[in-house]
């Protein structure tokens, strides 16, 4: 499904600080299947993220999406790979402060210009399968850390990704809602999708449904597990 | 098409909700752009109000006008000046002009009499100016009665009023006929207030001035244009005052739209990076915050221009008083009427909308085109 050769990433190139995150990455993801990075603090986890998910480009090398060439496409068409491919739960969540649990939830389909009740009935569908149904109106600065993340999580599904990424998911979460959460990951791996995240966290890499751990250390891979 | 219809309401509803979640901002920043708004607009819609009353004031004035004076004061004028003019060269026509003021006590306000050359009045009737109407809500056919000079009662029925053509110059009008109006005030047959003189020649004015104060130096000639130049001179004064304040007001709103706006805080950028991340386009986050600013910028405008109407055409224009009622000496009550001129609020629209909605887009560009991948850290 997702195929990288080679990739390079340098922050800061051609100045003095240049810093070169990922050196050379070879990797494959098969669809439908649950992968987790996981390495050292400044390994290249979240960079590599970043490139597979369309948020960044890599300085070198190729990100292959279902057996087309996405590194060298103009913002325009990442964003729409971006929207139509990928859901994002970020580490900090960043959900909108001042509006609603639901209003965020929404916020990824607007620019599509679903008629607003239609998607409105989505995003309720969306909480209630996260059992978070009750907390639609509530601002979203009031919800609790795991509130928080299951509105983020119904928030990268709204448009119906097929891969769903998730940087650091449970490093804000005790170990209860971590179980939580990967319960959430297998519900998700039975519909179909593919699931790539990083952790530092054991409890996440030695969960029955993660199919892959893959390691990384200095930007590089140290492949294990399969 | 039904979906871009659908994506344009969508971006309009949350512009609106993410006004409402910055709800101290958008207060601020409406409340100061409309208060400049409402100056801006209020000093348009005065100055120009003003100059058009004065406009009509003076096409209905005459070119020349005689006074006599005795002993420095304006005195009623005899009717044999009026063939010593007449004799005059370029002279087209003199006519004796009566008015006066009249207090009328019942409703403790100032009329302006006038005999009016045509329309002839019929003894006994009167027209009114609105004001005056509304000042004793008469209506045609009621009955006035004034004490005269000598204390005995002079009665009017009211057959008409006057629409409200320009204010200063109809709305405290009471019309009454040569008879009535000798009677009130005891003005004898053959004098007049002043003398009222049409040359033929508008470029002969000047010359044809020099000869009536030559013939007859007991008078004072007063010319329209000098009243034109001399309405002007204190329109420009007090505007250019005006305009100086104004200009400050628009400087300090310019700097004030531009901290307010391209001060982007860091919760802004990172909204804007999160928006981008969850797939919005770097269009849609531009679209969105223009439509931020202009969503503030039109209300701040309409709400800023219908209160300055308001304060202008139906408060008197109250907080100018001490700028530009110079004028109130000349006219004691008025009530400007209301004209819109379309040019004016084009410009006043442009001035504002546009500068604050260019301020709030430059830096959310700024910001929008950056890679969506910081929300990652
Ligand atoms: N914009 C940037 N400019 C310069 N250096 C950067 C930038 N982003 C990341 N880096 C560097 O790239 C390296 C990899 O960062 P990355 O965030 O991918 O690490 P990580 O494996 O996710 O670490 P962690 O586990 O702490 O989240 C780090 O050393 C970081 O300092
Ligand atoms: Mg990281």
């Amino acid at each position: 499904m997702i195929r990288l050769t080679d990739v390079r990433k340098a922050f800061n190139q051609g100045r003095e600080n240049e810093f070169w995150a990922l050196k050379g990455i070879d990797l494959s993801v098969e669809a439908g299947k649950v992968t987790v990075f996981r390495g050292p603090s400044g390994s290249g986890k979240t960079t590599l993220l970043t490139l597979v998910g369309c948020l960044a480009r890599p300085t070198s090398g190729r990100v292959r999406l279902k057996d087309r060439d996405i590194s060298g496409l103009p913002e325009r068409f990442l964003t729409d790979i971006r929207r139509s491919t990928f859901g994002f739960v970020f580490q900090q969540f960043n959900l909108l402060k001042g509006i609603t649990a639901i209003e965020n939830v929404m916020i990824p389909a607007y620019p599509l210009g679903i008629d607003r009740t239609e998607l409105s009935r989505r995003a309720h569908a969306l909480l209630e399968r996260l059992d978070i149904a009750p907390k639609a109106r509530s601002n979203a600065e009031w919800l609790s850390g795991g509130e928080a993340q299951r509105v983020a999580i119904a928030r990268a599904l709204i448009n119906d990704p097929e891969v769903v990424i998730a940087d650091e998911p449970t490093a804000n979460l005790d170990s209860e809602r971590s179980k939580q959460f990967l319960d959430i990951v297998e519900t998700l791996k039975e519909s179909g999708k593919t699931v790539l995240m990083t952790s530092h966290d054991p409890l996440v890499c030695e969960t029955a449904v993660v199919d892959r751990v893959v390691s990384l250390r200095d930007g590089q891979l140290v492949e294990r597990g399969g | 098409m039904n979906s871009w219809i659908g994506k344009q309401r969508n971006l309009l509803d949350f512009t609106l909700s993410s006004l409402s979640r910055r709800r101290g901002k958008t207060l601020g920043m409406l409340a100061v752009y409309t208060s400049i708004v409402f100056v801006l607009a209020s000093v348009m819609l005065f100055s120009h109000a003003i100059r058009r009353e004065a406009a009509i004031v003076l096409v209905k004035s005459p070119e020349v006008l005689v006074q006599r004076m005795v002993a420095g004061r304006h005195d009623l004028i005899p009717a044999r000046y009026l063939d010593a003019i007449r004799g005059i060269r370029g002279v087209q026509s003199v006519e004796g002009r009566l008015w006066g003021y009249l207090f009328d006590p019942s409703a403790a306000a100032n009329y302006t009499l006038m005999v009016p050359a045509s329309p002839r009045i019929e003894p006994g009737k009167v027209i009114i100016g609105d004001a005056v109407a509304r000042a004793r809500s008469a209506e045609p056919g009621d009955l006035m009665s004034f004490r005269a000079h000598d204390g005995t009662l002079v009665q009017f029925k009211v057959d008409g009023a006057i629409g409200r053509e320009s204010a200063l110059v109809s709305a405290d009008l009471f019309l009454v006929s040569e008879t009535d109006f000798r009677r009130l005030f005891g003005i004898p047959e053959g004098l007049f207030t002043d003398l009222a003189v049409s040359v033929r020649n508008p470029r002969e004015v000047g010359k044809i001035a020099e000869k009536i104060d030559a013939a007859l130096p007991d008078t004072r000639i007063v010319l329209r244009d000098e009243i034109l130049r001399t309405y002007e001179s204190v329109f420009d004064w007090r505007e250019g005052m005006l305009l100086v304040l104004l200009a400050g007001a628009i400087l300090a709103f310019a700097i004030f739209s531009w901290e307010k706006a391209s001060g982007l805080s860091a919760e802004e950028k990172r909204e804007i990076g999160i928006l981008k991340a969850v797939g919005w386009e770097t269009g849609d986050v531009i679209r969105l915050k223009m439509l931020e600013g202009l969503v503030v910028s039109l209300s701040a405008f309409l709400l800023g221009y219908l209160l300055a109407y308001a304060h202008v055409f139906h408060l008197g224009a109250g907080l100018f008083e001490p700028a530009l009622k110079g004028w109130a000496v000349m006219y004691p009550k008025y009530r400007l009427t209301p004209f819109v001129d379309e040019l004016q609020v084009a410009t006043l629209f442009f001035f504002t909308v546009f500068p604050y909605t260019v301020a709030t887009v430059v830096p959310i560009w700024r910001a929008a085109i950056i890679d969506p991948d910081q929300v990652m850290r």
